[in-house]
Formats: C-alpha cells, sequence, structure tokens
C-alpha cells in the first residue's frame, strides 16, 4: 500500500486522484503506524517549505526512520525539497536531511516562479524514467530549488539558464522537483514506475 | 528550455462553460468537466476556470467543480472567481486546483497575496487583473474589477508591480477591450506589464487566429496565453497552435 502523507498543505488530493487513475490505491494518511507499514511513501506538497515542515511536525522523524530503513519514498515539489538538508524559502529551515544539499532561491537574470514546462534530460540509470526515453517535458512551478550536493545521488537536469536539479534518486529515496501528477500522460508513467519500485 | 503554454479558458456560470464578449452576451460552450479533459487529452499546457457567477459570493459548486476537474484532469489548472480569503485557497488547493487566481479582493485587501504566498509559496497564488484602457489617462490602463464590471483609479502596471512585492507568483493580465473580440491581444498593455514585472504573465483576450498568440508571445513578451472562443467553438486545435508556433520558432510542448 502506498501511503500519500496527509499533512494539511494543498495538493494532496491530485496525487491521490493520479494514483487511482493508473490503478493504484493510494492511501492518504498521517497515521504513524499505516505509515510504518506503508509499502511506499509520497511526500507531497503545494506549500512554502516553512509552512510545509512544521506541518509536518513529529512526522518527519518517522518518516526519516522509515525511508532510511528501506521503504521508497517520492516527495513532489516542495515534498521533494524537503529531503535536503536546510531551505532559505521565508526564513530558514531545516528539512530531513535525507539528501545532501540546501534549498535556495532561483538566480536572478530570468523568471521566477520557474513556471510551465521544461525539458528534463532523464539519464537511463533512474528507475523512476524508466521506459521514457532521454527527455521529456514536465510541469514545473518554483521559486526556490535545491542545490544537489550529495556524492551518492544521481540527478536529472532541466535547462532554465542554468542546470537546475529537476529530480533526484539516492538508493530508496526519489524527488521530483517537477509535479508528476500535473505532467500529463508522462508524469503518470513516472508514477507507474514509483508503484513498480514498491512492488519489489 | 521553458516552453510557451497554451492555455484553454474556461468561463463557469451555473455549472456551464460559457463565453462572451467584453464580458457579456454569454454563448454556452458545453459542460466544464468534459471540456477539461478534452483539453488535457489534446495537448494543453494548463487550464483555467474562472466560476464567473462567483464574485459576490464564495460558492459551494466552484469546489466541487474542483474536485470533480481533478479526478480526470492530469495537468496543472488554475480556478479563480469569488476568492476572498486565505481559508479559502487552502481548500480549492487541496480540493486539486494548482493554483488560485484573486481579482477583486486582492485590490480591496493586498495583504490577501502576502498571506497566501507566505502560506502555500508565491507559484500558487496568481492575480487576475482585469484591465481596460484609460479614457483619462492615454497609454495607460485602469483595474477594473468585480468581473470587470467597476473601474478603479488604480494603474494596471503599477499594481502588477505591487502584487510581485506582495507575493503574486503569476499574473492572469485580461484586456477587456479586447476580450472576445477576436481581433488580437493588447500587446502594448502585455508589453508594458512584462517590461515591469519578473513573474510570468499570461495574455488573455482577443485572440482570433494563429498569429495573435505568436505577437502576444514576441511582441507582447507573454510567457503564456489563454483562450476561450477561438477553441471553445473548433477554430483551432491546440496542436494547430503549438504547430503553428513551433514551425514559427517558439518552444512549444508539442
Amino acid at each position: 500500500m502506498i501511503v500519500v502523507i496527509d499533512y494539511n498543505v494543498g495538493n494532496v488530493k491530485s496525487v491521490c486522484n493520479a494514483f487511482r487513475y493508473i490503478g493504484c490505491e493510494a492511501k492518504l494518511s498521517c497515521e504513524p503506524k499505516t505509515v510504518e507499514e506503508a509499502s511506499g511513501i509520497v511526500l507531497p506538497g503545494v506549500a512554502a517549505f516553512g509552512y510545509a515542515v512544521n506541518a509536518l511536525g513529529s512526522l518527519a522523524e518517522l518518516i526519516k526512520e522509515v525511508a532510511l530503513g528501506g521503504t521508497p519514498l517520492l516527495g513532489i515539489c516542495v515534498g521533494y525539497q524537503m529531503l535536503f538538508e536546510t531551505s532559505s524559502e521565508y526564513g530558514r529551515h531545516n528539512g530531513l536531511g535525507l539528501v545532501s544539499g540546501s534549498v535556495v532561491t532561483i538566480p536572478p537574470g530570468r523568471v521566477v516562479p520557474h513556471m510551465g514546462w521544461n525539458l528534463v534530460e532523464l539519464p537511463e540509470d533512474m528507475d523512476l524514467f524508466a521506459g521514457l526515453g532521454s527527455e521529456k517535458h514536465f510541469y514545473f512551478a518554483h521559486s526556490f530549488y535545491a542545490e544537489v550536493a550529495d556524492g551518492q545521488a544521481r540527478v536529472a537536469f532541466t535547462d532554465y539558464g542554468f542546470y537546475l536539479p529537476a529530480a533526484v534518486q539516492k538508493a530508496n529515496i526519489y524527488g521530483t522537483q517537477f509535479h508528476p501528477e500535473k505532467s500529463g500522460n508522462t508524469g503518470l508513467k513516472v508514477l507507474q514506475n514509483f508503484y513498480d519500485i514498491c512492488k519489489r | 528550455m521553458l516552453t510557451k503554454r497554451i492555455i484553454p479558458c474556461l468561463d463557469v456560470k451555473d455549472n456551464r462553460v460559457v463565453k462572451g464578449v467584453h464580458f457579456l452576451n454569454l454563448r454556452d460552450a458545453g459542460d466544464p468537466v468534459e471540456l477539461g479533459a478534452r483539453y488535457s487529452d489534446t495537448g494543453a499546457d494548463e487550464l483555467v476556470f474562472l466560476d464567473i457567477t462567483a464574485t459576490i459570493h464564495f460558492r459551494k459548486t466552484i469546489v466541487e467543480l474542483v474536485e470533480k476537474v481533478a479526478e480526470n484532469v492530469f495537468i496543472p489548472f488554475t480556478v479563480g472567481g469569488g476568492i476572498q480569503t486565505v481559508e479559502q485557497i487552502d481548500e480549492l488547493l487541496r480540493s486539486g486546483a494548482e493554483k488560485v487566481s484573486v481579482n477583486t479582493a486582492a485590490v480591496e485587501n493586498p495583504n490577501l497575496l502576502a498571506e497566501a504566498a507566505q502560506r502555500f509559496g508565491n507559484q500558487c497564488v496568481v492575480l487576475a487583473i482585469d484591465a481596460r484602457r484609460s479614457k483619462e489617462r492615454p497609454g495607460k490602463w485602469q483595474v477594473c474589477v468585480k468581473a470587470g464590471s467597476e473601474p478603479t483609479d488604480i494603474d494596471v502596471v503599477e499594481w502588477a508591480v505591487k502584487s510581485e512585492e506582495l507575493g503574486a507568483g503569476e499574473i492572469l493580465l485580461t484586456s477587456m477591450d479586447a476580450d472576445g473580440t477576436k481581433a488580437g491581444y493588447d500587446n502594448e498593455l502585455n508589453k508594458a506589464v512584462t517590461d515591469a514585472v519578473n513573474i510570468p504573465v499570461i495574455a488573455s483576450g482577443g485572440a482570433g487566429i494563429l498569429e495573435h498568440l505568436y505577437d502576444a508571445i514576441v511582441d507582447g513578451g507573454a510567457d503564456a496565453v489563454l483562450m476561450a472562443s477561438i477553441t471553445h467553438f473548433g477554430n483551432y486545435t491546440i496542436k494547430q497552435m503549438k504547430g503553428y508556433l513551433r514551425d514559427r520558432g517558439i518552444p512549444v510542448n508539442l
């Protein structure tokens, strides 16, 4: 059972709808026992980083523990950013620290938020992108991005006048800056891949 | 490279999609959920649903509509119309909307933009501006509120700049003069606003032929183009629009 973390911030429903559409009954929950028993965890997020971290509260430690125990974890957008160590969105905040790196503002000289469909180069060795070819468009909507500083993480990039990390994978920990649940059929395939990973 | 977005707009009144001229003389264009799913399937980059009946009172129907759309549409969509509080924004985001647009309420209470941005992030806060050419001040535009029915003294470009400072993450800029005319976007307006802000601007009002889309992007500097009449009534498919833009060198997701 894939569990989508329900921590009272936006967008959780869209993720569940997308999983349901591909034939996976994902459960929306914030119950510690349900999270512990999950075959995979999705940490969604439409929120400011600080608000999201506060809303997650004590669940943060549990998610971290379960992920370090080997359960596949997929962070989306702010949920992805929370995988890192720190963020500077509206003040300084600590994330889960599962992947080394920090969340910082997109450099000046371009329109911010980075909003819309951008082409992501898909590394062959990232399970999340299996069967999708070498590049695809995904939907982004964010003003901050993660500077990945983790030698063990594989990273997929998009071009926004600089190489912007669009997705990471570190062992069983996955994250996408873009919204797979809002990226049409391409995004649904990414969620299908995560579902397959959870069934292994 | 980030692509330019094609965004069909669904004006919803009493659970039907409608389209008028200069915000009046509404014509029925179908069921919002069906139309939304069809656009999602045929390559639209995003959708905008505006509840044009709701400006006076926030209605439960808008939440129910968002829930139904979200079950069937896997591209981002923005919802607007009558939204006044952070709690309402929260409810709509939780129901499946990616972004929420505010118009009248932000003019009356600009702090709403700041509150929403700090809680949800500015990427989901869209400021909708209904702009009309000013008779008193040539070369300027005035902000109109309450579904365009009430002009204010506020200058559109100044309001756009202020909204960015407050926390708007995107501007949906509708020319009331051009709306529904199919005579082309008001690209002087688009250029004035896109030159003044650093957030994405969606050009709206006036699309009639494919060249208008190109002009809004190139002459108006728009990051996205919104249209209703020319797509709801079958003049052009999304694919035709994107094919045209691609052939003229505009990056699109096709």
